[in-house]
C-alpha cells in the first residue's frame, strides 16, 4: 500500500493475511470468508460493511478463532497479532489474548448477558479472569467503567439483573466489559443494529469517545452506510465471502469504484438530498456461497458485466492511496496502461 | 381536534384513537392493575393516493396504530373513519366488506408467511376469505382465482412457475413480495405497511421500496407506510408523522420535516440518523438525548416527550400541547410553539 506523507498513517497492529473459512454442510462446502486481506493500525477505525451472509462476522469470529468446529474451519491464512500469529497459537495463550488483547462486543445486547446473573458477578468474572486483583478491586473497577460508559448510579445499579435495564442500557454494559481489560482492539459486531436511532446515536458516540481516549483500535461490522461514514477511517467492503474494496472512507464515498460499491451506496435513500423518481437498485439476489464458480460473484447482478466476468475472478488492483479493489474494469484498464 | 379543510377528500381518518393493553395481576381472581397506553390519543387524516409514513422509535405505537386501524385489535376508543364508514362502531358485516380495501404488508417475511401453505394458497387465501363471505364483486371461478394468482405473482417480479412451492424455498426479498402480492389480492384502497424493508438487506431493500412505488402509481393505492428509518421514510412519504410513547409530536409535509423540523423530538430523530457520506457525518452537529424511552405504562399529565427534552420548560411539565397548526400541512405539538 502506498501512504502519502500527509496523511495520518498508523503502525500496523493486526494483520489478516488471505484468511479462509470453511464450512462443511450437507449440501456442500460454504466459502463463508475467502481469501481476505486487511491490516489495522494502532487507533484506528475499520469498517467492514456487507449484507447478511457476506462474511463479515465470520471474519472477526476467525480472528478470535471463535469459530464453531465442526462444522466450521479456518482453512488457511494467518492473523498477526503483536508478531505472533493467532491461528498456531496453543489455547491457552490464546486464552490470554481474548479479553485482555482483543475483546468483543456482540449485535444483541439481550443474549449476550447472563440472564441469572447479576451485573456484578458477570463484571466480575470477566475482569478476574484477565487481571490479578482482588474481587474488591474488581467490582470497584466494574463501577469505575460502567461511570466510564454514562450508566447513572452505577453503584447501584451495579448489582442489577440484566433484564432490569433496557436495550440501549444493556448495550452499555457489554462496552463497559470489553473494555474493562483495556484490550488493543475492539471488535464490535453490528453493536447498534437492535437499537433506536437515537440510542445508535449515543452508543457510537461513547466507542468514538473510549476509543479515543484510551487510544483503542476498532474493528466495526455493520450493514448500515450512514454509520460507517461517521466512525471509520478506512472501510472494507465484503461480498460472498471477499473483500470486492477497500480504501479510506472518503475515497470509498466520493470515488466508489467497484460496482457493487457504487449500487450499495446508490440505493440507500438519503435524507439530505432531494429525491425524485426512484431508487437505483442492484438487481437479483445476493449468491448462495455453496460451491461458488470460480468467477466474480458478483457478475449476474451486475450492471457493467463483461464476458470475462463470467469465467475468472478478477485480482485486486491498487489504484492508489490504499484504494483496492477487485474488478475486471480496472484490471484491464491497469494492464493496458503498463503495456 | 378539528381536521383538514384540504381540497383533496380524506381516505382515511382517525380521530382520537386510544389502543390501551390492560395488565392484570392475580391468577384466578383477575383484576386489572394498570394499562400499556401503547396508543393514547391520535388523530390524523390519509388522502387518497397518497402515502403517510409513520416514523418513531419502538415501542412509540407505530405497528399498533396500523393494527387498530385495520380492527386487528379492537380500539380503547375512538373511531377510525374509512370511506364514511366508522370501522370501531360498525356493525361486522358492514365493518368486514369496508376492511376488503384495507390491506397490510408485515415486517418479517419469514414470520408473516404460513410455511406449511404454498405461494399460491397464500396469495389466494383473502380471495378465497372473501368469497366464503359472498363479499366478492364479480363471482370468482376456481379459474379466475388461478389467472389472478399468476398476474399477481408476475406483477410483484415473481415467476409464476414457482407457484407451487413453500416459502422457506424463497429469499427474504421474494418473500417480502409475495407477502405484497397478497396485500394486492382484494385490489384494495389502502395498504398498510408494517416495516417492509425493515429486515432487508440493502440492495434488496431498494428493490422493494421500487415496487411499491411503481404499484402505487400502477393501482393508485394509498399507503400507511411505517419505518423507524427515517430515510426511507422521507423517501417514500408524502407525508410524515413522528410518533413519540403513543403520541403524534409533529406530522408536515416529507419534504419541509427535514428542512424545517419543528418539535425537539423531530430535530434530534434526524440529526440521529446517519446518512452516508462522511464529508457531511463529520461535519454535523448532532443532538444526542439522553436516556431511553420512558414506559409507556403510567398516565402522564404533561408533555410524553418531557423526561428527554432538551428543551423543557415548567410548563411542559404539567400541562398536554394540542397540535397547533403551523401552516396548511404542518402541525406541532409542542409548548415551544404557543
Amino acid at each position: 500500500m502506498t501512504k502519502q506523507p500527509s496523511q495520518t498513517s498508523y503502525d500496523t497492529l493486526l494483520e489478516v493475511k488471505d484468511l479462509k473459512t470453511y464450512f462443511k454442510t450437507d449440501a456442500g462446502i460454504v466459502k463463508a470468508v475467502d481469501g481476505i486481506s486487511f491490516t489495522l493500525g494502532k487507533g484506528e477505525t475499520l469498517g467492514i460493511v456487507g449484507e447478511s451472509g457476506s462474511g463479515k462476522s465470520v471474519t472477526n469470529l476467525s480472528i478470535m478463532r471463535l469459530i464453531p468446529s465442526p462444522p466450521g474451519r479456518i482453512v488457511g491464512g494467518e492473523v498477526v497479532f503483536e508478531g505472533s500469529d493467532i491461528l498456531k497459537l496453543p489455547e491457552s495463550t490464546l486464552r490470554h489474548i481474548r479479553g485482555n488483547e482483543i475483546s468483543m462486543i456482540f449485535q444483541d445486547p439481550m443474549t449476550s448477558l447472563n440472564p441469572f446473573l447479576k451485573i456484578s458477578t458477570q463484571m466480575i468474572e470477566t475482569i478476574r479472569l484477565h487481571q490479578d486483583i482482588s474481587r474488591k478491586d474488581a467490582l470497584k473497577k466494574s463501577i469505575d467503567m460502567l461511570k466510564l460508559v454514562g450508566i447513572p448510579a452505577a453503584e447501584e445499579r451495579v448489582h442489577n439483573y440484566p433484564h432490569q435495564f433496557s436495550g440501549g442500557m444493556r448495550q452499555r454494559v457489554m462496552i463497559a466489559m470489553a473494555l474493562s481489560c483495556e484490550a488493543k482492539i475492539l471488535i464490535a459486531d453490528e453493536p447498534t443494529t437492535a437499537l433506536d436511532v437515537t440510542i445508535q446515536a449515543q452508543i457510537l458516540e461513547l466507542i468514538k469517545e473510549l476509543a479515543d481516549k484510551l487510544n483503542t483500535a476498532v474493528i466495526l461490522i455493520t450493514h448500515d452506510l450512514g454509520v460507517v461514514a461517521g466512525m471509520c477511517d478506512t472501510v472494507c467492503v465484503m461480498y460472498a465471502g471477499k473483500i470486492v474494496e477497500k480504501a479510506k472512507t472518503e475515497e470509498l464515498y466520493s470515488n466508489p469504484s467497484h460496482p457493487y460499491t457504487f449500487g450499495l451506496i446508490q440505493s440507500v435513500p438519503r435524507l439530505d438530498k432531494a429525491h425524485d423518481g426512484k431508487l437505483f437498485s442492484i438487481e437479483g439476489q445476493p449468491p448462495n456461497v455453496i460451491d461458488l464458480p470460480p468467477c466474480c460473484p458478483f457478475h449476474p447482478r451486475c450492471h457493467k458485466v463483461m464476458n470475462i466476468c463470467r469465467t475468472q475472478y478478477p485480482p485486486t488492483t491498487d489504484l492508489g492511496n490504499g484504494h483496492e479493489v477487485s474488478c475486471w474494469l480496472f484490471s484491464n484498464h491497469k494492464e493496458r496502461s503498463h503495456e | 381536534m378539528s381536521n383538514t379543510t384540504s381540497v383533496k377528500k380524506p381516505l382515511l381518518e382517525v380521530v382520537d384513537l386510544k389502543q390501551h393493553f390492560p395488565i392484570e395481576s392475580g391468577f384466578i381472581l383477575k383484576r386489572q392493575v394498570g394499562a400499556v397506553r401503547a396508543v393514547d390519543g391520535i388523530s390524523f387524516t390519509v388522502n387518497e393516493g397518497e402515502t403517510l409514513g409513520i416514523v418513531g422509535e419502538s415501542g412509540c405505537g407505530k405497528s399498533t396504530t396500523v393494527r387498530s386501524i385495520s380492527q386487528l385489535y379492537k380500539p380503547t376508543s375512538g373511531s377510525v373513519i374509512f370511506d364514511g364508514i366508522d370501522l370501531v362502531n360498525a356493525p361486522r358485516e358492514q365493518m368486514l366488506d369496508a376492511r376488503k380495501n384495507i390491506q397490510m404488508i408485515f415486517q418479517d417475511p419469514y414470520a408473516s408467511l404460513d410455511p406449511r401453505m404454498t405461494v399460491r394458497t397464500i396469495i389466494a387465501e383473502p380471495l378465497e376469505i372473501y368469497k366464503k363471505r359472498g363479499m366478492l364483486d364479480a363471482s370468482y371461478t376456481k379459474q379466475a382465482i388461478e389467472t389472478r394468482v399468476e398476474d399477481l405473482m408476475e406483477r410483484v417480479g415473481l415467476n409464476k412457475a414457482f407457484k407451487n412451492r413453500y416459502p422457506h424455498e424463497f429469499s427474504g426479498g421474494q418473500r417480502q413480495r409475495i407477502g405484497i402480492a397478497r396485500a394486492l389480492a382484494l385490489n384494495p384502497k389502502i395498504i398498510l405497511a408494517d416495516e417492509p424493508v425493515s429486515a432487508l438487506d440493502v440492495s434488496i431493500q431498494s428493490q422493494i421500496l421500487n415496487l411499491l412505488h411503481d404499484l402505487q402509481k400502477e393501482f393508485g393505492l394509498t399507503y400507511v407506510f411505517i419505518a423507524h428509518d427515517l430515510a426511507v421514510i422521507e423517501y417514500i412519504s408524502t407525508r410524515v408523522a413522528v410518533m413519540y410513547l403513543g403520541k403524534i409530536m409533529e406530522i408536515s409535509r416529507s419534504s419541509d420535516l427535514y428542512k424545517n423540523p419543528l418539535h425537539p423530538y423531530t430535530k434530534a430523530l434526524l440529526s440521529a440518523a446517519p446518512i452516508p457520506d462522511p464529508e457531511i457525518e463529520r461535519k454535523r452537529q448532532r443532538i444526542i438525548l439522553t436516556g431511553d424511552v420512558p414506559s409507556p405504562n403510567k398516565e402522564r399529565f404533561g408533555c410524553y416527550f418531557y423526561d428527554r427534552c432538551p428543551n423543557r420548560m415548567e410548563k411542559c411539565k404539567t400541562n398536554i400541547p394540542p397540535m397547533k397548526r403551523m401552516d396548511e400541512h404542518h402541525e406541532v405539538a409542542c409548548w415551544l410553539y404557543e
